[in-house]
């Protein structure tokens, strides 16, 4: 055991550990046990729940529901058991099915501290949480406070110090407490040696008792800390600052509930008996049971995609002539959308690719006074592109003012407002529609503006960045692009490159709801600014020397697909020419029956649409859905999402997926080397196995991982939402976005040699962990022959499916309008 | 015309009752009736009020039924009918139907749904029988109701810490505000020896000659008033409890924190205005409440950095300002002021999930570091001094643990040696004793029974005192409870020279509530083991019915609407006399404490994280 205290190491330590989710405007999905990517997913999950105390599968009664439901397939778990047990295995299925486990279970974490309660009968947390977050909350605070914080530019501490100083009142009880914050010695370790003794090797224990006792917002002041750019109006904070504050708290709670002689650091005998924070994991029966169940469930599902893509053959025009192609996102929720489109015209071509359409940047709005990031998370891009034209004017709305919480104003305001309101509650319950205070994805850019997507010489550098993109930036991206998607030939006329975003009123997770390749935000700019670039002759041309021909009858449109409202808007001012106005207009015809099909497979998780209803009335309905203040659920974002595949459409084109899959287009032809692949690989990890396991621990625990039901949220400071005034701040995803979630792994499959794809993924370790950790379950599926290989501890293996035939179905719209539940792998439209 | 007001307390009555009988799986049935119902009473509420006023807006007075009676005491259910209760029944009904409205998919797939439904509708029958009243017995009983349905909507979300812990807290208060109603029922009894109806209050000549003769006994009924009022109003200093009460489903806290509950302490003032119209002393004292808790409820809002708690201390900081009307007499702009308030605050909790796109979007585009606001012209030290207490709430939450819980606490530690069998038996002595003593009153010297009866009350506080503060045995708390009632009967019973039929009455519900709720504890002690009062225990999921059965038992013996004991506990109190301020007191805050001890021992045997897959250490986790 380490017996010497170091601080700076202790504090990383946490850091690593403290959940990562940056404030609500910036909420980007990752990996909610990120700290424990480094070792394999079941130990990782044991270490988890031992340690913290997390929920980390489904329960016991859950597992054994779904079997009963036949949701888990008795086949697939007997091969699991005789897999991993041998002749032990129907020993292990009687402990699966029927092994009684006591659920009465108390996790390391907090047990050191609890102490005080044990010793003393005190309860340090109900004293010192509510007034703590409220001070983190008033100094963090964005904008709902009218009076904030009164010293600015200052650290946490520093301007708690200065506070302190000159003032009548205190935010301590007594004044030996007080001093302490003055002492030159303040430190730490300093403090600890008065609660805890001198016994250092169990400070690193304390911490984690204290600061996991609020986990929320230790998080959002250590992301703050490493991110001071998350918030608009940035501060300066630190996670070590908040636990000296939080020390000399307890302290003070201490000396006034017991009396400054009455209490003693915690060394006492019964530390003894505590299992120390950093010891061996001991291995669990139960844990073991879970895992195994949990394999179960996932191969009941896998199995069956995997049988699928064997035998799915779909009829497929091969007709060179097409009508139009259509670059989308990678996000499921497109998956359908692209269905749609290919059966109402068989002539099109779809293809999927982050969202961000590979061109990274900032955008400033006009008017805008802060930069947005445009692309993944992890980049920072080097570019900066800017918005032309007039400002606009914003819809206002008096209920968000600050004037109706002061004295006199609010006197005024509630006499005359006050009736107002009754008003628009009436007309929003009876006829909801677009206001001020709807988040909506048109509201990203303007359709009218321009971009300034050019690089300037004459034009200055803005925060470091270049303004625009020099001509051989921007071939680079363009080629990076399409030849990572295998678009290199056979260009139609119109080539639509749709990003997307999402619309939803009353919902402080908004920006969860929009393209994760844009950092949280919609996807038009890119959408736009790829367009242009592929435009451009000068372009082209160096395009041309690089191998792909870009007819000069082929243009480029940006789009916007609204994934809640299901509409899509064009950026077609460039369109001019008449022919391919008239083309235009008939594929605007072709979107709108598609999405209106759309709306309708999507309607089948709503309880409150009739899904057995015409298309265009469902589409109303989920229209109005979107912007009802009522409606908890405007859309369903990644729920049930399960599946990643990067490959040809055609390995996907027959096969009912149910929106449950991530779709990057690739060719292996173009990509012999696997170049391109490993920048798809490099995204689609972390990108899409950060959604589906932010999905599967806000699914599994809803108290610590998941945000729970967003019913009673409150938002604080517009960063983040706790439960009622005193809560803590409730990362990961409210219960309304997971709770129709079947929380299983992505299975990520690429179309691809095996040995390529091994050598690909052990270009990159941060890549390369995800997969020999199983945190995402990677299958390599052989170009000629389909067959699929499991990787499996650092190689490929055959995967013989267990399942022999996929059903066929013959009238999709039936199926769909059949139930609300998940739906099995189908074949449809079969040659 | 008259006749249609009964059918204002019917309506939601019966849509309560049905609610509860409703499929819990079929969310369109529970919410389908909910708001027909309401949907209903607005319709009516409408027709009626337009006819009403068409007929000349007349004040009407029904005498309803009489529910006991004897020589020198009625209890009756009595209605009234004015512009008061026109606003009130309008406001309240077009809110709670648009609320239900709202909530019907708002909730969807809540584990709650139906509870939901069920203690809103209940909230809404409570709701509009303290409007509808016409005295002061009346309006009790929907004063009651309200404060169980805010217990039960607050702790909505029961498997979670501080939803039930807030709860709790703010039953405690409603808890004075209740006690206020009955003292000032009791002085009322002294003042006018009858039950007199607010319609009567309204012959200023009457009041006038009254209170004439017994000025005390009026300020002391208007202080009453006022501390209910304030309780429930959230006035200071009890402000703390309306933020704290933020922790149901957004549209429960809409429609009740944000607007009916909280104006009901102004309904009644309004609603006694007449009443202390010329105590001046007591106008200023209302004026004065107003007056801080706008002042000071302003000043904590602009520094709130959560949405929910900046509307709730906005909103009472108008309430502030309506109380100031009220004592300017000032009732149609308080009654304005009343429905603009409640409707902007319902819409703005309603709408609060929205403020993060929108204030983000408006910060994106319009920001400025720095907003110069009023404060930054005081001196900085009175700026900070002013900026921490606004930030720690002026201290208001732990205030009211410092001086009203903390203290009761310390008494009752102090009789931490009286345990188990010591206690059993030093009760049966003692209460033999007393009865001993009854029975010989004519005996003994006059120096002696003139003080028995605070004794025995005294005796009976510690009681309660101890059920309330032991950590321990869930069952001895439960009895304490009970014993606590007995002698207070004894307290009051060789107080007057009363009939022991009465005190029958008063006993009766509270001998049935006590030995249901002792059996039921003893069938959960039986599949559960030993249970102890230490930490919330969250049983309420494993069994619901012994839960469902204990709750009623543990309102049964609060003295709920719900056995003969709330008659009695009235009946009683008539026989202090008005001299017996402290035997008034005693008594009082006996009740105080059986209402809260018996629902803190339901809360933490029932309510709160589970405690098989919570330890004690997490269980504050969400």
């Amino acid at each position: 055991m380490k017996q010497h205290f170091d601080e700076k190491e202790v504090l990383h330590e946490l850091k690593h550990y403290l959940p990562a989710q940056a404030p609500l405007m910036d909420f980007v999905h990752h990996n909610t046990l990120h700290a424990f990517q480094h070792i394999s997913f079941h130990e990782a999950l044991h270490t988890a729940n031992e340690k913290l105390g997390y929920q980390v599968y489904l329960s016991l009664e859950e597992f054994r529901k779904l079997f009963d439901q036949g949701r888990i397939d008795e086949k697939i778990l007997l091969r699991i058991l005789e897999d991993k047990k041998g002749i032990n295995a129907s020993n292990w299925k009687n402990k699966l099915l029927f092994g009684q486990y006591d659920a009465n279970f108390e996790p390391r974490v907090g047990r050191l501290r609890g102490l005080w309660k044990k010793q003393y009968g005190i309860d340090l947390d109900s004293l010192i949480h509510p007034n703590l977050f409220r001070i983190v909350g008033g100094f963090l605070d964005q904008g709902i406070s009218i009076w904030n914080f009164p010293l600015e530019n200052l650290s946490f501490l520093e301007a708690i110090k200065k506070l302190e100083s000159n003032s009548f009142s205190s935010l301590f009880r007594s004044k030996s407490t007080k001093n302490l914050l003055f002492t030159t010695e303040l430190s730490i370790e300093f403090l600890l040696k008065k609660l805890v003794g001198s016994n250092s090797a169990l400070y690193e224990q304390y911490l984690f008792d204290q600061q996991f006792a609020h986990q929320g917002w230790s998080g959002m002041v250590s992301t703050v800390e490493d991110l001071p750019q998350s918030l608009l109006d940035s501060r300066k904070i630190s996670l070590e600052e908040l636990i000296q504050f939080e020390l000399i708290l307890e302290i003070d709670s201490l000396n006034y509930l017991l009396g400054e002689e009455n209490w003693k650091a915690l060394e006492n005998n019964l530390i003894d008996k505590l299992v120390p924070f950093n010891a061996e994991i001991e291995p669990s029966e139960l844990m073991e049971v879970l895992s195994i169940w949990q394999e179960a469930f996932e191969w009941t599902f896998y199995d069956q995609v995997l049988a699928g893509i064997q035998f799915n053959n779909p009829n497929v025009f091969k007709s060179q002539n097409k009508s139009f192609q259509g670059l989308f996102c990678i996000d499921d929720r497109e998956c359908s959308l692209r269905r749609h489109l290919e059966s109402l015209d068989p002539n099109c071509e779809t293809f999927g690719t982050p969202g961000f359409f590979g061109v990274e940047f900032f955008y400033q709005p006009v008017g805008g006074k802060f930069l947005t990031k445009l692309c993944p998370a992890p980049v920072t891009p080097k570019y900066l592109i800017k918005e032309l034209g007039d400002g606009k004017e914003r819809e206002k709305d008096l209920h968000f003012s600050k004037h109706n919480h002061n004295f006199y104003t609010g006197w005024i305001m509630s006499q005359t407002l006050g009736f107002w309101s009754a008003i628009k509650l009436f007309v929003n319950i009876f006829r909801p529609g677009m206001s001020p205070a709807t988040a909506s994805s048109l509201r990203h850019i303007d359709k009218f503006s321009n971009l300034k997507i050019d690089f300037d010489e004459l034009e200055t550098q803005q925060n470091h960045l270049q303004v625009g993109f020099k001509i051989e930036e921007m071939a680079n991206r363009v080629e990076a692009l399409l030849k990572s998607i295998g678009l290199v030939e056979h260009f139609a006329d119109i080539v639509y490159v749709v990003g997307h975003g999402a619309s939803s009123v009353n919902n402080p997770h908004y920006a969860a709801y929009d393209c994760g390749a844009c950092s949280g935000r919609a996807g038009s700019v890119n959408a736009r600014v790829v367009s242009q670039m592929a435009n451009k002759p000068e372009v082209r041309a160096i395009l041309k020397e690089r191998g792909i021909n870009i007819p000069e009858t082929t243009l480029f449109v940006g789009a916007l697909h609204d994934t809640t409202r299901d509409e899509v808007v064009f950026y077609d001012e460039e369109i001019t020419n008449s022919i391919y106005k008239q083309q235009h207009e008939s594929q605007i015809l072709t979107f709108k029956t598609a999405l209106d099909n759309n709306a309708k497979e999507r309607s089948r998780r709503f309880e409150s649409i009739d899904t057995t209803l015409d298309s265009a009335e469902i589409h109303d309905k989920i229209l109005l859905r979107s912007v009802s203040l009522f409606e908890p659920r405007p859309e369903l974002n990644h729920a049930t999402n399960a599946l990643c595949l990067v490959g040809k459409r055609e390995l996907s084109k027959g096969l009912f997926l149910d929106r449950r899959s991530f779709l990057n287009s690739f060719d292996f032809k173009v990509d012999p080397e696997g170049k391109y692949l490993l920048n798809i690989l490099n995204a689609a990890a972390p990108v899409c196995g950060g959604i589906n396991l932010e999905y599967y621990f806000s699914r599994v625990d809803q108290e610590k991982l998941g945000a729970g039901t967003k019913l009673p949220h409150n938002v604080m400071g517009l960063f983040g939402v706790a439960n009622g005034i005193d809560g803590d701040l409730r990362p990961g995803l409210p219960a309304q976005m997971t709770e129709v979630h079947d929380p299983i792994r992505l299975l990520l499959m690429v179309e691809h040699y095996p040995q390529v794809v091994l050598d690909t993924i052990q270009k990159n370790p941060a890549t390369y962990e995800w997969f020999i950790n199983e945190w995402v379950v990677l299958v390599a599926i052989d170009p000629e022959t389909r067959k699929t290989y499991l990787f499996k501890k650092g190689q490929f293996e055959e995967y013989i499916p267990l399942n022999t035939q996929i059903e066929v179905v013959k009238d999709i719209d039936k199926l769909i309008e059949s139930h609300q539940e998940n739906f099995p792998v189908y074949l449809f439209n079969q040659a | 015309m008259q006749n249609i007001i009964p059918y204002f307390i019917l309506i939601p009555l019966i849509g309560f009752l049905i609610s509860l009988v409703l499929p819990k799986k079929n969310e369109s049935y529970i919410s389908v009736w909910a708001f027909s119902l309401v949907g209903l009473q607005l319709a009516l509420a409408t027709g009626f009020i337009v006819l009403w006023i068409l007929g000349g807006a007349e004040t009407l007075q029904i005498k309803e039924v009489i529910l006991y009676q004897n020589p020198e005491y009625v209890f009756q259910i009595d209605f009234l009918f004015d512009r008061v209760t026109a606003v009130y029944l309008l406001v309240g009904s077009i809110l709670t139907f648009l609320v239900t409205l709202y909530s019907r998919y708002y909730l969807h797939r809540e584990a709650g749904y139906k509870r939901f439904f069920n203690t809103t509708l209940f909230f809404f029958l409570g709701y509009c029988l303290i409007i509808l009243s016409g005295n002061l017995e009346t309006l009790f009983i929907g004063w009651e109701i309200l404060g169980i349905s805010s217990f039960l909507l607050i702790s909505f979300y029961r498997e979670r810490y501080l939803p039930v812990k807030n709860a709790v807290k703010v039953f405690s208060i409603y808890r004075v505000a209740d006690v206020g109603i009955i003292l000032a029922m009791w002085a009322s009894h002294h003042l006018w020896h009858q039950n007199i109806t607010f319609y009567q209050l309204n012959n200023a000549e009457l009041v006038h000659e009254h209170l004439n003769a017994h000025s005390m006994i009026g300020v002391f009924i208007s202080s009453m008033f006022l501390i209910s009022a304030m309780a429930k109003s959230a006035q200071m200093p009890f402000s703390s409890w309306l933020p704290r009460a933020m922790e149901g489903p957004t549209p429960s806290s809409a429609i009740f924190y944000g607007s009916l509950s909280v104006h009901i302490g102004v309904f009644l003032l309004i609603r006694t205005f007449p009443f202390w119209e010329y105590q001046s002393s007591v106008r200023i004292a209302i004026a004065a409440v107003g007056l801080v808790t706008a002042l000071i409820g302003t000043g904590i809002a602009r520094v709130q950095s959560s949405v929910k708690s900046q509307i709730a201390y906005a909103s009472l900081a108008q309430i502030g300002l309506i109380f100031i009307e009220i004592a300017l007499g000032f009732e149609n702009l308080a009654l304005f002021h009343f429905a603009g308030n409640a409707f902007l605050r319902t819409y703005q909790l309603l709408v609060s999930p929205s403020v993060v796109s929108y204030l983000i979007r408006e910060q994106f585009y319009d920001f400025e570091p720095r907003r110069k606001t009023i404060e930054d012209s005081f001196p900085t030290k009175l700026q900070n001094t002013l900026y921490v207490l606004c930030l720690k709430e002026w201290n208001l939450d732990s205030m009211m643990y410092q001086y009203l819980w903390n203290p009761l606490k310390k008494i009752g530690s102090k009789f931490n040696f009286f345990n188990g069998l010591r206690l059993i038996l030093s009760f049966v002595l003692t209460y033999g004793l007393a009865i001993y003593l009854y029975i010989n009153k004519e005996n003994l010297p006059s120096e002696v029974t003139a003080f028995l009866p605070e004794i025995f009350a005294g005796i009976a506080l510690i009681l309660v005192l101890k059920a309330f503060t032991q950590r321990r045995s869930v069952r001895m708390s439960w009895w304490l409870i009970v014993f606590n009632h007995f002698w207070v009967a004894m307290a009051l019973t060789i107080n007057g020279n009363y009939y022991l039929k009465e005190t029958g009455i008063y006993l009766v519900g509270i001998l049935i509530a006590g030995i249901i709720g002792a059996i039921t504890l003893q069938r959960l002690f039986k599949q559960e083991g030993k249970i102890t009062l230490n930490r919330f225990q969250g049983l309420v999921e494993n069994h619901p019915k012994i839960a469902f059965a204990f709750f009623l038992c543990s309102l049964g013996i609060t003295g709920f609407p719900i056995t003969p004991t709330f008659i009695g506990e009235d009946l009683i109190f008539t026989h202090i006399r008005e001299d017996q301020l402290v035997l008034a007191s005693l008594i009082s805050l006996s009740f105080i404490l059986d209402g809260l001890s018996a629902i803190r021992i339901y809360a933490r045997v029932f309510l709160g994280p589970n405690y098989r897959t919570h330890s004690t250490f997490s269980n504050r986790y969400f």
